[in-house]
């Protein structure tokens, strides 16, 4: 016996000297901590049940499905790089896809967070009939992106559509707009800020928030108004910036539906949403990644090779939200800093 | 214990190799078989028709009932072949689907996501030949047949006959020479120099301008003969390139550009051809459906397709494609889908009904010459174009119309003038399109 036994025995009055004795309060502190243990895992069974079936198991499947060739009908076959190989040297349209994404995320998230900003400083400034100003910017969130997709190709017909009607009255020739492949992504662009009332909303919140004391106190000491946004406005909603930052990227990354129905009513063939031959309507430059991952997945029944652009797809955009985050936290433009 | 493991194993191995024996093409023995006639069974359908459409499909569902009573339909509309796919894979698909993209039959049938039929034709001495060569070509993939034929589509030549005879045309093209010439004739142009009124549009893309129904006016192949892409070496396609080039080049792709964006949408009242704007037009037999019924006082005839210069002799043909309908994997009343599908494919009555409602040709010969066909007036000439030996289809592949997108895509580079070398460009498109097929196998 151990004389760390012989304490433990000496500390618990009525136990029987020994061994089984000794270990006893250690069996039950074990089963106490065991119990709680389980516990905390059926508190967090809900969350880990959502984890595992949500997340963990279609990122592991879609791992996976990478490697093989897979028509979601049959069972998959084993090729090794192969759909990797494909996608980096014989795929010429992927790199398409990858250049308007990118330039859809970059415009997207600019456009929408300076405009959302620029919004709710406006709305804050706004003494009467400020809530249906709010209401006036946040609408357009609300309307579905097939409605609003028709309904900017019609204003943006080059024929017939107001805007260049508009522009006509001022002796301006109009673009094409949507049926020119150089224009057709500013203008899903304009699609897409028209509707980020949302990212509005948040940021007006977050405006709202800032300590009224704070402008007050450096307008005594004489700052101006460019110098107090700089350095109370700014560093106050910070993280509430970075949300809209990368929520943003995240629209960008995922932008489908309007490039989708805007390539085929423009290209006039509004019956056959979807059909390849309208896909990035025109000269492929509306076609997303994430259009070209559908179609080679669902259409083309690749779905191994599909897998294979997801798994690149997320790697690619952790990575970039990670440069991010550690570039806003050095800056200190996180809550933890 | 010892002995039983070795007699499970057995049984196993000979119960596996029985079932290897069976399902395969031709093989009769694990045929689904009719329905008793005591035996009341209920099938699903699901077609990608809706409104007036779906209610003619409904009708001739009902014919099948009358005949057969014990077999309740229940039809559902509005189901494209993203729904019929993803009900496969989910293991819920309906007893019979109708599907109107045949490209994607080569996925179907290599994949078994639509079932063999061919067990099925052989037992029931189902006569194919009744059906047109390039019917049967779009309905089956190497060898395969996991779909029957529902109806056509073909390809003609629109022309308003008004604005024929303000030009002074007396007749529709048949060479492409002669449509460039009348269209030149037809073009008028507002005074900023914009088209007003376009002879003919050449631009790919644009309404039914497609490559598939372009290239058999041009002899153009899309397979040699091992099935290997083509485009480079068949001579047909940098005649086919060339004579669009010119044509756009007649117009100026801007201005063309310019006008096909204001255009109204292909199906729509304010089709730029039911208004007046376009005076010929490539299109298919459904069209004077709409022209019937959003134009009816547009003045116009329809003629077949012209063909390229020194290929008179194949005048009269056109690309052929439609409707197929299946069995889809994972269908719980296999023995009544067949029934249903061979009335609907094989039988004149249903056929004829389905064509006169649909204003789509009809899939067997027997109901091409049935009298109770109404396929007269301008709708007349489709039906000889149909029945033309020169009539072909789109060769199906493994991957759908990935081909087709390779091509097109191709085809809008060289009318923007993005291709300097159309040989080396159509030689690209042959490699991507066999890069393509080859992620497949």
């Amino acid at each position: 016996m151990s004389v760390q036994n012989l304490s433990t025995a000496a500390s618990l009055p009525g136990t029987p000297p020994g061994g089984s004795a000794a270990r006893a309060p250690r069996r039950g502190a074990g089963r106490a901590a065991r119990r709680n243990r389980w516990t905390v895992l059926a508190f967090m069974s809900p969350w880990i049940v959502g984890f595992g079936v949500f997340i963990a198991y279609p990122l592991l499947a879609t791992v996976f499905y990478s490697f093989t060739s897979y028509d979601l009908i049959n069972d998959p076959v084993f090729v090794g790089l192969r759909n990797y190989v494909f996608m980096f040297t014989q795929d010429p349209l992927v790199w398409v896809a990858i250049r308007n994404t990118a330039f859809l995320v970059v415009a997207i998230t600019v456009g929408r967070v300076v405009y959302g900003l620029l919004a709710a400083l406006v709305l804050t400034k706004i003494k009467r009939g400020s809530g249906v100003f709010r209401t006036l910017f946040y609408l357009p969130a609300l309307a579905p992106p097939v409605a609003a997709a028709l309904a900017f190709v019609f204003l943006f017909n080059p024929g017939t559509g107001p805007v260049n009607q508009f522009l006509a009255l001022f002796g301006v020739k109009g673009p094409l707009w949507f049926n020119d492949p150089a224009l057709a992504k500013p203008t899903l662009t304009i699609l897409a800020l028209w509707a980020s009332g949302e990212i509005m909303v948040v940021l007006l919140a977050s405006l709202l928030d800032v300590p009224a004391e704070y402008h007050e106190a450096a307008a005594l000491d004489g700052a101006g108004a460019m110098r107090r946004f700089w350095h109370i406005t700014l560093p106050s909603i910070s993280p509430v910036l970075l949300f809209a930052v990368i929520n943003s990227i995240i629209v960008g990354l995922q932008y489908f539906t309007e490039a989708v129905v805007a390539g085929a009513v423009a290209s006039g063939s509004s019956d056959a949403v979807g059909n390849i031959a309208s896909l990035g309507y025109p000269d492929n430059s509306t076609l997303t990644f994430p259009m070209w991952l559908y179609e080679q997945g669902f259409h083309s029944f690749n779905m191994g090779y599909a897998s294979t652009m997801a798994i690149v797809l997320f790697v690619v955009s952790a990575v970039f939200t990670i440069i991010l985050v550690r570039q806003l936290r050095a800056t200190g433009a996180t809550e933890e800093e | 214990m010892k002995r039983i493991i070795p007699a499970i194993a057995v049984t196993a191995l000979a119960a596996l190799a029985l079932s290897a024996c069976s399902g395969s093409n031709g093989a009769t023995s694990s045929l689904s078989p009719a329905p008793g006639d005591d035996e009341k069974v209920t099938i699903t359908v699901w077609s990608g028709f809706a409104d007036k459409e779906l209610a003619v499909v409904d009708e001739a569902l009902a014919g099948f009932h009358k005949l057969h009573p014990n077999i309740t339909i229940k039809s559902e509309g509005s189901q494209d072949d993203d729904k019929i796919a993803q009900a496969v894979r989910g293991g819920t698909a309906p007893d019979v689907a109708i599907s109107s993209n045949a490209n994607a039959l080569g996925q179907y049938c290599k994949t078994g996501a639509f079932q063999d039929l061919g067990g099925y034709i052989k037992r029931d001495d189902v006569n194919l030949s009744n059906i047109p060569q390039a019917v049967r070509d779009y309905t089956e993939y190497k060898g395969v047949r996991c779909s029957m034929p529902l109806l056509a589509d073909d390809y003609g030549l629109y022309y308003n006959k008004a604005l024929f005879e303000k030009a002074g045309i007396t007749a529709p093209p048949k060479t492409m020479s002669e449509l460039q010439a009348d269209a030149e004739k037809l073009t008028e142009l507002n005074p900023d120099g914009s088209i007003k009124v376009a002879g003919f549009v050449p631009t790919i893309g644009f309404y039914n301008n497609r490559l598939d129904v372009w290239a058999p006016q041009f002899g153009a192949q899309w397979q040699n003969g091992k099935g290997e892409s083509s485009l480079a070496t068949s001579k047909g396609w940098t005649d086919l390139f060339t004579w669009q080039k010119k044509m756009t080049d007649f117009y100026g792709q801007d201005k063309l550009t310019a006008f096909t964006s204001a255009a109204g949408q292909k199906y729509s009242a304010d089709n730029a051809f039911q208004t007046g704007q376009i005076a010929m037009m490539f299109d298919g037999e459904f069209r004077t459906g709409f022209v019937d019924e959003q134009a009816p006082n547009i003045s116009y005839a329809t003629a077949p397709l012209p063909v390229a210069d020194g290929r008179e002799s194949s005048y009269g043909g056109s690309d052929v494609g439609g409707n197929i309908i299946g069995i889809p994997k994972g269908a719980k009343h296999v023995g009544a889908a067949w029934e249903l599908i061979k009335y609907l494919s094989t039988d004149t009555k249903p056929l004829v009904q389905l064509a006169n409602g649909l204003k789509n040709v009809p899939t067997t010969l027997d109901a091409l010459k049935s009298p109770d066909l109404k396929f007269t007036g301008t709708l007349a000439p489709f039906l000889d174009i149909f029945s033309n030996k020169n009539s072909s289809s789109l060769p199906t592949t493994s991957n759908g119309a990935a081909f087709l997108k390779t091509a097109t895509d191709f085809a809008v580079k060289w009318q923007t003038g993005g291709v300097s070398d159309l040989k080396a460009g159509l030689k690209d498109v042959d490699t991507q399109i066999t890069n393509d097929a080859a992620l497949q196998q």
